[in-house]
C-alpha cells in the first residue's frame, strides 16, 4: 500500500540524518515514539514531538530507555506502528526488550546513533561499535534484522525499509546509524505518498474461535491481532505454544526458536540490501558501511588512481549477514579489506563467511573520529602487494 | 440440576485450558482474581475492551488465566508496556495485575512515573510481602524483622508504605484489602473501571509456601485469622498511617479518590491551545 499523506513531507529538504531518520519513520506510518534523552540521537525524537500532533499520534519521553523500549510494544498491541530510538548506554539497557520483541514477534524499529564506547565513551562522537550488539545483545538465539544507512537520504530511505521489514517479518528491527551520519546534513528528497511503498501490518482475517495467534503462516510469520478487536489472546515473554500459552519443554523450545530463526534466515536473500561497483573483476574488494563507507570512497579512488583494480561492496543490511554475497567476492578478489569504526566486529563476520577463500584485512578505528582516506588506501595498498 | 453441571460463575473469564493453575494451596492469588471476576461483572465493563497486563513473578500468571486480550510482559515493565498500549488504543481499560516485587522493586520507577502523569491505568499489586516465585527473598515490602531467603536472620531494612507512596507520586485513586476482604475489594476493583486516571489497589495475599512457613505464621487458613483479627478499616484514614509492620494492624479500606487531570486529557487540551485546528484536525483524521 501507499504511505499515507499525513505523514509524507513530500519535497527537497536540506536536514541531517536524525531529522531525516524521524521523517523516514513517519512516511513509514509511525504514530507513536516513545523516547529518553540521549546524545546524538535526541533529534530524531525532538522532531518526532513537534510533528506528531498535526500528524496525528503521540510521542511520550519516559522515564528510562527500559521503559521507552516496552512502551512502544505496548503501542504496537495497541494497534501502532512505533519505534524508539537511543545511543549506546541506552541500547544497552534497552536489550531486554529487544528480546521480548523478538519473542513476541512484535513489529517495530530501534534505532541507534552510534557513539564510542563502552560505556559512556564518547557521547558527542562516532563509532561503529554496537554492530554485534545489535546482533546479539540480548540473551537467548534470535535473529535480527539490522540496516546501516550512510547519508542522510538513505536515513529516510532505509527507515521506510526497516519498517516494512518489521511488519512484514514481524520482529524488531535495528536501524544502525552513527554520530556522523546523524549530525550530517545534505540534500534529502521526499518523494510523494504514493510513491512511497509501506507494508501494513499482518491482520488475522479469521475469526476469535479460530485465530491461533503464533501459528505460522507459510512463511514462518504468524497473523497478528490488536488488543481490544474481540480475539481475547494471550501473549508471553515464555516460550509457548501457538495459542501463545506458555509450554516449558525442550520439544516446545525448539520449535519456537528455531521458527523465530527460520523465518528470518529464509528470507536472507531478499533481506540483503547493498550497493556493488566494479568486483568482478577487482583485485581487491572494500566491504564497508555507515559512515565508513564515504571515507572508503575516497580511498577506493586513490587506489583506482594508481591503477588498482578495486572493488566496492557496501552493506546497507548488515544483519542477516549477507554470506552469499560476501563467499562470491572472496571467490574472486585477492583481498578484502574492512574499514569500520570498531575494531574488528564485521572484519570477523567477513572472514566467516569468505571461508578462507581471501585474505580479509580489517582497518580498524577506536572511534571518536572517521577513518583517514590514506589509511584505508595504505591497507589496500599492502594487502596488493 | 446436578452438582456437576452447576459452572463456577468464574469459569467463563478464565482459560479453562490452561487449569490448573500453578499457584500454591492456601494462596491469595486466586482470591483476588475471584474478587476481579466479580468486578468486571458488576462493573458492566465491555470485556472485549479490557487488557490485563502483568510482569512477571506469582502474580505475574494472571495474565495467563484471565479470558481477556493479556499480555505476560517483562519484569518490573508491566506499567510502561500498559502506558503504549492505552495511549495507541484510548478505547482500552488497561488493568496492569503484578505483584509487589515486580512493581516496586524493578519496577518503581515506573509506577511512580505512570501515577506522577496520571495515566488512565488501573493498577493492582497483589502484594505477599516476599519474592514468591524464586523461592522467597526479601522484597521492598517484607516487614523489619520478617525471615526471608537472603534475610536468614531476619530484615533489617524498612518496608515501603505503598498507599503512600502512590498517593505522593499522584496517584487518582488508592485503595488496600486484603484477601480476607473479598466483597470490599470486588467492589473496589469495579469502583476503578469508573474512575479516571491512575489507580492503584493494594492486596495482601498470603504465601503460605514462603512467608508464612518461614516465620511461623501458620498456613493460608491461619492468614484469613491474622487478616481478620489484625485489620481494621478505615477509609480515608491518612495514607502516612497505614504503614504495615510484621504483627501490627492492618489498616484497610479507600483512602484516596480524588480528581486530577489524566494524562492524555492534558495533552490533549495543551496541544489544543497550542496548536489550534492544526491539532484538532489531526486527532479527527484519526
Amino acid at each position: 500500500m501507499h504511505a499515507d499523506p499525513q505523514g509524507v513531507l513530500t519535497g527537497v529538504h536540506f536536514i541531517d540524518g536524525d531529522h531525516a531518520c524521524c521523517e523516514g519513520a513517519l512516511a513509514a506510518g509511525a504514530r507513536f515514539a516513545a523516547g529518553y534523552p540521549i546524545t546524538p540521537s535526541t533529534e530524531v525524537v525532538e522532531r518526532f514531538a513537534s510533528r506528531i500532533p498535526t500528524v496525528g499520534g503521540t510521542f511520550i519521553q519516559m522515564e528510562d530507555e527500559l521503559a521507552a523500549s516496552i512502551t512502544i510494544l505496548g503501542a504496537v498491541w495497541g494497534g501502532a506502528k512505533a519505534f524508539t530510538v537511543t545511543s549506546g548506554p541506552g541500547f544497552s539497557l534497552m536489550m531486554e526488550h529487544i528480546g521480548y520483541a523478538a519473542m513476541t514477534e512484535t513489529p517495530c524499529v530501534f534505532v541507534d546513533v552510534q557513539r564510542g564506547g563502552p560505556s559512556t565513551g564518547l557521547p558527542t562522537l562516532p563509532a561503529q561499535a554496537d554492530m554485534m550488539q545489535a546482533r546479539w545483545g540480548s540473551h537467548g538465539d534470535y535473529e535480527i534484522i539490522a540496516l546501516c544507512p550512510n547519508s542522510p537520504q538513505e536515513c529516510f530511505d532505509l527507515m521506510i525499509q526497516a519498517f516494512n521489514f518489521a511488519e512484514e517479518y514481524r520482529t524488531p528491527v535495528m536501524f544502525m546509524m552513527d554520530e556522523v551520519v546523524g549530525h550530517m546534513t545534505e540534500k534529502v528528497v521526499i518523494p510523494p505518498a504514493e510513491q512511497i511503498e509501506v507494508t501494513p501490518r499482518r491482520l488475522t482475517t479469521r475469526t476469535p474461535a479460530e485465530y491461533r495467534p503464533f501459528e505460522p503462516d507459510e512463511d514462518l510469520v504468524p497473523a497478528m491481532a490488536h488488543a481490544g478487536h474481540g480475539y481475547r489472546f494471550h501473549m508471553t515473554g515464555l516460550t509457548h505454544d501457538e495459542r501463545g500459552y506458555p509450554v516449558m519443554t525442550a520439544p516446545a523450545q525448539d520449535k519456537l526458536v528455531r521458527r523465530l530463526q527460520g523465518k528470518i534466515r529464509n528470507a536472507a536473500d531478499r533481506l540483503a540490501l547493498f550497493e556493488e561497483e566494479a568486483t568482478a573483476d577487482a583485485d581487491a574488494v572494500v566491504i564497508s558501511y555507515g559512515i565508513t563507507s564515504r571515507v572508503a570512497q575516497r580511498a577506493i579512488d586513490m587506489a583506482r588512481a594508481e591503477g588498482l583494480k578495486i572493488g566496492k561492496f557496501r552493506l546497507k543490511t548488515v544483519w542477516p549477514f549477507p554470506d552469499a554475497h560476501i563467499r562470491r567476492l572472496a571467490r574472486t578478489a585477492r583481498a578484502l579489506i574492512v574499514p569500520e569504526l570498531n575494531c574488528g566486529q564485521i572484519a570477523r563476520e567477513v572472514e566467516r563467511a569468505s571461508g578462507g577463500a581471501a585474505p580479509v584485512t580489517p582497518v580498524t578505528h577506536a572511534g571518536g573520529a572517521v577513518h583517514r582516506p590514506e589509511q584505508i588506501f595504505q591497507a589496500i595498498q599492502e594487502a596488493l602487494r | 440440576m446436578s452438582v456437576a453441571q452447576v459452572m463456577n460463575p468464574i469459569e467463563p473469564f478464565l482459560r479453562m485450558d490452561r487449569m490448573p493453575h500453578i499457584w500454591c494451596p492456601g494462596c491469595g492469588i486466586g482470591t483476588t482474581v475471584n474478587s476481579f471476576t466479580r468486578a468486571l461483572i458488576d462493573s458492566k465493563v465491555e470485556l472485549d475492551r479490557v487488557s490485563i497486563v502483568s510482569g512477571i513473578g506469582c502474580t505475574g500468571r494472571v495474565a495467563g488465566y484471565l479470558k481477556l486480550d493479556s499480555f505476560h510482559t517483562t519484569h518490573g515493565r508491566a506499567i510502561p508496556f500498559a502506558t503504549g498500549l492505552k495511549l495507541a488504543n484510548p478505547s482500552l481499560h488497561v488493568v496492569v495485575y503484578s505483584g509487589d516485587g515486580d512493581l516496586f522493586a524493578i519496577g518503581g520507577n515506573h509506577f511512580i512515573h505512570a501515577a506522577r502523569r496520571n495515566v488512565d491505568l488501573k493498577v493492582i499489586c497483589v502484594n505477599n510481602l516476599i519474592y514468591a516465585m524464586t523461592g522467597g527473598q526479601t522484597a521492598p515490602t517484607t516487614p523489619e524483622d520478617a525471615i526471608t531467603s537472603t534475610a536468614p536472620y531476619g530484615v533489617y531494612e524498612p518496608s515501603f508504605n505503598l498507599p503512600a507512596l502512590a498517593e505522593a507520586a499522584g496517584a487518582a485513586y488508592v485503595a488496600r484489602w486484603t484477601t480476607f476482604h473479598v466483597r470490599q475489594l470486588a467492589r473496589s476493583m469495579s469502583e476503578i473501571f469508573n474512575k479516571k486516571g491512575f489507580c492503584f489497589i493494594e492486596v495482601l495475599s498470603p504465601c503460605p509456601t514462603l512467608y508464612q512457613r518461614r516465620n511461623k505464621m501458620g498456613d493460608g487458613l491461619e492468614a484469613m485469622k491474622f487478616y481478620k483479627d489484625h485489620s481494621k478499616i478505615r477509609n480515608g484514614a491518612p495514607t502516612s498511617e497505614v504503614g504495615l509492620t510484621r504483627e501490627g494492624e492492618i489498616v484497610v479500606g479507600k483512602f484516596v479518590d480524588r480528581d486530577r487531570p489524566e494524562y492524555r486529557d492534558m495533552m490533549r487540551h495543551h496541544l489544543s491551545e497550542a496548536l489550534g485546528p492544526r491539532y484538532q484536525e489531526a486527532c479527527e483524521a484519526l
